[in-house]
């Protein structure tokens, strides 16, 4: 399981970037993008998922669909 | 008389250099004389260059802001950075974000070009304390360069506890924190949630937080002797009244200057305030909560509320003449030009406050009751010198028994554009006049003088050129003449 950026919404302000606790996250091209392999979705390390709760525009950084 | 009018314009070093051999006095520190009788000598010079912390230095000294720090903690109803746009002018609107190094490339190409420059500023897009790293990386690199540039930080508060003791060792002696509430119920309205060690907060409880964090932010400010500058939004119907609250803690916490903005919420920006119809306030509502909070802690009335990249003198805007891709790529800093600058101010200013504190005398001395509102077109050095048409902005004093007071400033659409003079912006100027007597400016022409006249405003370029407050003292003596000494009303009453 995985969070992804909707990249079309997000504004590239970074925020997630940094609160991430797996180093999962990097600027690529316009955009921010989550590496599906890194992203933990904070289990162990906290009770949200921090990229989501930090994201400034909604329904922007949501769980990978299967 | 050396006059700035003459040497702004001229970017040309050795012109500037001409001028200060023609000027009089040879010392610099002539110019000490500007520091006004109720201030303490070590708070001047900590703000006597600083624009937005001195009404007085705005007239000479040009700010820059660098957008470094995209991101934010908090989400605020009268946000929403996902529409940046090149023409709108208003906090949190940049056009293109910045990296540490880019930030340096900027800076140094502008201070090298901007003789005004004399602070750096970090306001966003979001965060300042909260984007943390790259706020820092800009403030050591840019200082290494140019040493004595000043450096200012605005922030909503959250992350600034934990930073204070190192903006103090970096030097940092100014900090905007933007306080709209000192009751978390009303902040409920205003921040619909925030983002505190690693959760987010909503409601009352994210509000209470973040009241908590700003306060324990001023006060350990305060004791560490860094001027802080108050920014409140004034929303009408949910914290207009409450500003005055706000006010007396933030004065109460030793806070240097309270600035109370007008909520800019037009639709198209996308904010929850204007997809939701809130409107601002109007300009006379303003000044009229302006006016109740006088005597509090002191009121900052010149913010032009500028983008997160704004370059220049304040109600000006130069951020597109250095855009990126405009910028060299290697960086040499000359200090001449800031140098010689500096020079000429501390000369004319000194002669400048002279001017005005004899004006002021005379005002309060001949006018006993009423009030009479002027508004000036000037492009800068405290003068009426720019011509009505190509005003984009009018700077508006009062005169009455407190002598003249600078109480704020109208943003108009340019009357005249390409020496044509179109009709319906007169009338968005006439209505941006709203309460205004008289309009200064350095030159009219008849049709807009007599549209002007029509709806009650008197328009005259008589004082071109002269400092404002001579030119005001001029107009309440033209305008009230002998009998001066009984009532000072507009015009037509």
């Amino acid at each position: 399981m995985a969070f992804q950026i909707v990249a079309s919404q997000c504004t590239a302000c970074g925020a997630c970037e940094f609160e991430c606790p797996s180093a999962a996250i990097k600027f690529k091209g316009e955009t921010y993008i989550i590496d599906p392999k890194k992203c933990t979705e904070c289990e162990g390390a906290f009770d949200t998922q921090q990229c989501a709760a930090v994201c400034p525009v909604p329904k922007t950084c949501i769980p990978v669909k299967h | 008389m050396l006059s700035l009018d003459a040497i702004s314009s001229v970017i040309d070093l050795d012109a500037m250099r001409a001028k200060l051999d023609e000027g009089g006095c040879k010392s610099s520190s002539c110019g000490s004389s500007a520091k006004p009788d109720d201030m303490e000598a070590d708070i001047w010079e900590k703000i006597k260059d600083h624009p937005c912390y001195s009404e007085e230095a705005h007239h000479y000294f040009a700010r820059m802001h660098v957008a470094v720090a995209p991101a934010c903690n908090i989400q605020c109803n009268y946000c929403n950075r996902k529409y940046d746009c090149a023409n709108e002018s208003r906090p949190g609107v940049v056009s293109e974000k910045l990296t540490p190094d880019q930030a340096l490339r900027k800076v140094v190409t502008v201070a090298n070009e901007v003789p005004q420059l004399s602070v750096l500023g970090i306001a966003g897009p979001g965060d300042a304390c909260y984007d943390w790293k790259k706020t820092k990386a800009t403030f050591k690199e840019v200082s290494k360069y140019i040493p004595d540039i000043k450096l200012c930080i605005s922030t909503n508060g959250l992350a600034l506890p934990e930073h204070v003791d190192e903006l103090m060792d970096m030097n940092v002696d100014h900090v905007t924190i933007t306080i709209n509430m000192v009751d978390p119920e009303i902040g409920a309205k205003i921040y619909p949630w925030i983002f505190y060690k690693h959760k987010r907060y909503t409601g009352i409880e994210a509000s209470q937080i973040l009241h908590e964090r700003q306060m324990q932010g001023l006060e350990m400010l305060t004791a560490r002797g860094i001027l802080t500058k108050i920014n409140s939004v004034m929303i009408p119907g949910v914290n207009d009244d409450h500003l005055v609250e706000v006010n007396k803690w933030v004065k109460e916490r030793g806070a240097f200057l309270h600035n109370v903005m007008p909520l800019i919420s037009e639709a198209e920006h996308g904010t929850h305030f204007g997809l939701t119809g809130q409107r601002g306030p109007t300009a006379m509502e303003l000044k009229a909560l302006q006016d109740e909070l006088d005597g509090g802690a002191k009121l900052m009335r010149h913010c032009r509320q500028c983008r997160a990249d704004a370059v220049g003198l304040l109600g000006e805007d130069r951020g597109q003449e250095f855009t990126l891709d405009q910028l060299p790529e290697e960086i040499h800093y000359d200090p001449a030009k800031r140098e010689a600058y500096r020079e000429v101010v501390a000369r004319e200013r000194g002669d400048h406050v002279a001017a005005k504190s004899v004006a002021i005398a005379a005002v309060k001395d001949v006018v006993e009751t009423g009030s009479l509102l002027v508004a000036v077109a000037t492009k800068g050095g405290g003068r009426v010198n720019e011509h009505f048409g190509h005003a984009k902005e009018f700077q508006v004093y009062e005169a009455s028994p407190k002598g003249i007071v600078f109480v704020g400033h109208r943003k108009v659409e340019q009357y005249c554009l390409g020496g044509f003079g179109e009709d319906a912006t007169l009338d968005g100027v006439i209505a941006a006049l709203e309460g205004v007597d008289v309009v200064l400016c350095a030159k009219i022409g008849d049709c807009p003088k007599d549209q002007l006249t029509a709806a009650g405003i008197r328009a005259t370029d008589a004082h071109a050129h002269d400092y404002i407050e001579t030119a005001i003292f001029a107009l309440v003596m033209e305008t009230f003449g002998a009998d001066a000494g009984a009532e000072l009303a507009p015009m037509s009453a």
